[in-house]
């Protein structure tokens, strides 16, 4: 017979407390270890929602689940092909980042990246052409979420684009993300000039035939194994993906040298690729895509399944509720500016790379990569809080991904929806900024947080599905 | 207004550091735009929009300084805060970081903000929630979760919300202790408002805080020690819930090889639910005592002195401290007339409940804000009448408030009250000591009791006052010390509550018969 409360009666009492700071202080009298949480009354109106989400019986194996599922996932990249026969995107269809969302209500960036993929397709021959007919309702627009894709910035994909394509044998997934264009002024960022244009048609016509050849020729890549040491070489995956970024081109080197291609186009490629300190960020986020679907469909699960912006409202998914989106207007991040930009040219924060956040990565993995905490005006202590606070409002901690400096604990991840609205911490994410106009590019860099009206909608959804 | 590029080579800052030195240098009076950064070619291309004039010769490894400003003035302050900029970038003494964050600490962890996270933390094996009572479910469901047993000291959870929090518990084989579970002594250690007893053999369940308290003290005077005392909250023995935390507790306390004999204290039970832990604590190997109050039911000194014999103690004579009496001195004087009425005043639910059931046989219904009947309970002003008990410590008087065993001040004002009501006969006062409660009581209730009496003998009456202290000797506030403080004021004191209330009864009794 086993002991009964886990021999409760036979050990020395270890005791957490929440409430009275006196209950603490006379345990202590008493030698006793004490961890005290520094508890703080959630906002009142998500009280009752909380009591019964915490009341379900599902919740706690539900999430642990979740979080056994997204650490097992695992992402290889396996080819690369056009989005047309790889999503089966039809002509006229554009898919974008972020949550569903019509062309009135899209941000400059947003547009701006529609704009040029018009142009890219033929469709239109003039930028205002391809305006109008995006506000005329012409071409279909549908978030890269809906079909398992990523795209970061603006995330706009259009059926010529060619994409990386990764699986998750563990899971049987996909997920696809478009090629990394660089930095500057480029279609994510909402450019779309005539030199944007170009090296778009140059990414499909060149660089992405290259890449398919040098993946077929080498067998799938794994991407988790490559994020798991660029976390220990001082990246975070989302806004630093420098050492990623060299191991990846260390892993697709042989095989696109000897590609089926000019020798100047081989080259092109390389220098474009190995110039690109994003080169990886493309291949990090489907990676976490997959681990964040692994997660999807737990009935009960608070764990959120998606983070992701359209520069005009910022949507969640959790596990627990499926494909139902929870939104609230996108924070403009705040940061650090290029050349004359200010706060007044940024755009509110857009993208699907907040699904490296999702999946334990990017502001969640900050202690890792100090070098880019000054991205956010603080410094090194900051970076190491920003990942330890993560910790409160996640499930569990990474098995893969670790932080070397916290002595090689994984990352926090899973973010729990009750723990993020019990205590108002909101989950960190280090971004890229767009220029608010359309056409303008990238303004800057910077931290923002999700609104937490996306937190106690979805709180609210979850307090509302039934126990079986 | 003059532009000012400038070159320098051999020179490497990270990009982000660089960003950083650009901001501040633009905030600089006098500069109105500043870049200071690699010349890559995008921030070349930066800079050529911006207006500025880049040297062709210039490569990625090289960094440019680049000022727009108001005259050479505004341009030497500009490259005067790039210096400065620089300079803050690079750590001092050694110290990893520059300027240093918004108070944090390098490398300090996070306080945990929920119980979940403190329960991981450090590994606990048991959790303690103290937080307002509509929060409290949330709090103690991330506990059992964790697989750990938790007492809910918070009252005002709703009796639904503790069903479903034991049930879950039951599943995962871990203990709620609650809600509204002031008392509890795990593996030695004092939860909450506990006494500092021996260990020994005797296991507590206990439904009622103050109950547990007052036989553990009364345990402790007769030289036995206590097992553990698992608090199971003031309802577990109500209909609606059943005794499910009970059940637990016995099963666990007879499982645990330390423990002799149990002892379960509550507040009356309901009926049926009494009779089924009775039929469960038959089928259990230890022997299981019921200090249940209720009609017709031994006392809770009764039942410990049951429990005494049963197990082969000897039953010692109760202590008790009395006034000295000189004639002159604040005993008991028959010289001055009494009131009429007891007047009951506690900050302990189950000792109240003691003191009437011990007092109805003889006096009759007892007005109380915790009425034994309904038809006895005061109105929301607790004005008393005829007979009178309050307890001072129930939810509806705690809201928004410390408990009375903290924060005295609403049971004081009442005593200087009562001074002043001729109808009040004799005041019978709990005091209860141990970890949790005020840290030294026995002074401020002493000088109460002490001008309560000159109160009323200014007024021409005669008030006796009696105290019951639960305490024991161990205890941080000093038994013997907070007795003869309580005693030296004119009360006469009693470890055991019962005691106390039928002393009081006799000094009820002896006034009305000195009155015709």
């Amino acid at each position: 017979m086993t002991t009964p409360l886990h021999g409760l009666l036979e050990q020395d009492p270890v005791v957490a407390t929440a409430g009275a700071g006196m209950f603490a202080e006379a345990l202590r009298e008493q030698a006793v270890v004490v961890s005290e949480a520094d508890w703080r009354p959630p906002p009142e109106e998500s009280v009752e929602a909380l009591g019964r989400v915490l009341a379900d019986r599902r919740r706690a194996e539900a999430n642990t689940l979740a979080l056994q599922r997204m650490t097992a996932a695992g992402a290889d990249l396996v080819d690369v092909r056009p989005a047309r026969e790889a999503l089966g995107l039809e002509r006229g269809t554009f898919l974008h980042a972020g949550p569903p969302i019509e062309w009135e209500r899209a941000s400059g960036p947003l547009r701006g990246a529609l704009v040029g993929a018009v142009l890219l397709e033929g469709l239109a021959d003039t930028s205002e052409e391809a305006e109008q007919q995006l506000a005329a309702g012409v071409h279909a627009l549908e978030p890269c979420h809906h079909r398992d894709a990523v795209g970061p910035m603006a995330g706009v994909v259009s059926p010529s684009m060619w994409v990386y394509e990764l699986r998750d044998e563990v899971h049987d997934h996909t997920s696809w993300c478009s090629l990394n264009e660089g930095l500057g002024k480029v279609l994510r960022y909402g450019a779309y000039g005539p030199g944007v244009i170009e090296r778009l048609h140059w990414m499909n016509t060149v660089l992405g035939p290259l890449l398919q050849e040098a993946v077929r020729a080498r067998g799938p890549v794994d991407i988790k194994a490559v994020i798991a040491q660029m976390l220990q070489m001082g990246d975070e995956g989302h806004n630093r993906n420098r050492a990623g970024s060299l191991m990846l081109l260390r892993e697709l080197l042989p095989t696109l040298i000897t590609a089926d291609g000019s020798s100047a186009d081989i080259a092109e490629a390389v220098r474009f690729s190995g110039a690109n300190e994003h080169f990886f960020l493309n291949l990090g986020m489907p990676a976490c895509k997959l681990s964040t679907m692994a997660a999807e469909g737990i009935p009960g699960s608070t764990v959120v399944t998606t983070m992701a912006r359209n520069g005009t409202d910022f949507g969640i998914r959790t596990a627990g509720t499926g494909d139902r989106w929870f939104t609230g207007p996108a924070n403009t991040p705040e940061g650090l500016f290029l050349g004359s930009y200010g706060p007044d040219d940024a755009n509110p924060d857009i993208g699907d790379s907040a699904i490296t956040e999702t999946a334990g990565i990017g502001g969640f993995a900050m202690a890792a990569a100090p070098a880019i905490v000054k991205f956010v005006g603080g410094d090194v202590p900051f970076a190491l809080q920003a990942t330890q606070t993560m910790y409160e409002i996640t499930v569990g901690e990474h098995t893969a991904y670790q932080v070397p400096i916290l002595e090689f604990r994984g990352t926090p991840t899973g973010i729990d929806v009750a723990a993020v609205v019990r205590t108002g911490i909101l989950p960190q994410i280090n971004t890229g900024m767009a220029g608010r106009v359309a056409g303008t590019g990238q303004v800057g860099a910077g931290l923002v947080n999700p609104p937490a009206e996306c937190f106690t909608a979805a709180l609210e959804a979850l307090a509302e599905q039934p126990e079986a | 207004m003059s532009d000012h590029v400038e070159l320098r080579s051999g020179v490497y800052v990270d990009s982000v550091g660089l960003m950083q030195v650009s901001r501040q240098v633009a905030t600089t009076p006098g500069v109105q735009a500043a870049q200071v950064a690699m010349a890559t070619d995008l921030n070349v291309e930066v800079l050529t929009g911006m207006g500025f004039t880049v040297p062709g010769h210039a490569t990625p490894n090289d960094l440019l300084v680049a000022l727009r400003a108001d005259g050479e003035e505004g341009i030497a302050a500009g490259l005067a805060a790039v210096e400065a900029a620089f300079a803050a970038l690079r750590p001092a003494d050694g110290r990893a970081g520059g300027a240093g964050g918004a108070g944090a600490t390098f490398g300090q962890v996070p306080s945990p903000r929920t119980l979940g996270r403190a329960v991981a933390a450090v590994d606990a094996n048991l959790a303690l929630v103290s937080v307002p009572g509509r929060h409290a479910a949330v709090e103690a469901f991330d506990a059992v979760d964790r697989g750990v047993s938790v007492m809910v000291f918070s009252d005002n959870v709703p009796v639904e919300d503790e069903v479903r929090l034991k049930d879950a518990a039951a599943a995962r084989d871990v203990l709620v202790m609650g809600p509204d579970c002031g008392t509890a002594v795990v593996g030695g250690v004092a939860l909450g408002f506990a006494n500092v007893v021996a260990r020994g053999p005797v296991g507590i369940v206990a439904a009622s805080g103050t109950g547990a308290q007052q036989v553990m003290a009364l345990l402790d005077a007769a030289g036995v020690g206590t097992s553990h005392c698992l608090g199971v909250g003031g309802r577990d023995l109500s209909a609606a819930v059943a005794g499910r935390s009970t059940r637990q507790a016995l099963a666990a306390l007879d499982a645990d090889p330390g423990t002799k004999a149990v002892l379960v204290v509550s507040k009356p039970p309901a009926p049926e639910v009494l009779t089924a832990l009775e039929g469960y604590a038959a089928g259990l190997a230890t022997p299981v005592h019921w200090a249940t109050l209720g009609a017709g039911r031994p006392d809770l000194t009764e039942a410990v002195e049951a429990l005494l014999v049963a197990t082969g103690n000897a039953v010692p004579g109760w202590p008790r401290w009395a006034p000295p009496v000189d004639g002159h001195g604040p005993g008991p004087s028959a010289a001055l007339p009494r009131g009429r009425h007891l007047r009951g005043l506690f900050c302990g639910g189950t000792l109240a409940d003691e003191a009437m059931l011990v007092a109805s046989s003889e006096l009759g219904g007892i007005r109380s804000n915790i009425p034994l009947s309904p038809e006895l309970a005061l109105g929301p002003d607790l004005a008393a009448d005829g007979h009178t008990v309050v307890d001072f410590g129930d939810d509806t008087l705690t809201r928004g408030r410390a408990h009375p065993m903290i924060d005295p001040s609403l049971r004081l004002e009442r005593i200087a009250a009562e001074a002043l009501d001729p109808s009040c006969g004799v005041l019978l006062l709990d005091l209860v000591l141990g970890y949790g409660a005020h840290p030294d009581p026995g002074p401020q209730l002493a000088a109460a009791v002490s001008r309560a009496r000159a109160a009323a003998r200014a007024g021409g009456r005669d008030l006796p006052v009696v105290v019951s202290l639960t305490g024991t000797r161990g205890d941080p506030q000093g038994l013997d010390k907070t007795a003869d403080a309580l005693a030296a004021a004119g009360a006469v004191v009693h470890l055991s509550n019962a005691a106390a209330t039928r002393e009081a009864l006799a000094l009820l009794a002896a006034g009305r018969e000195e009155q015709p």
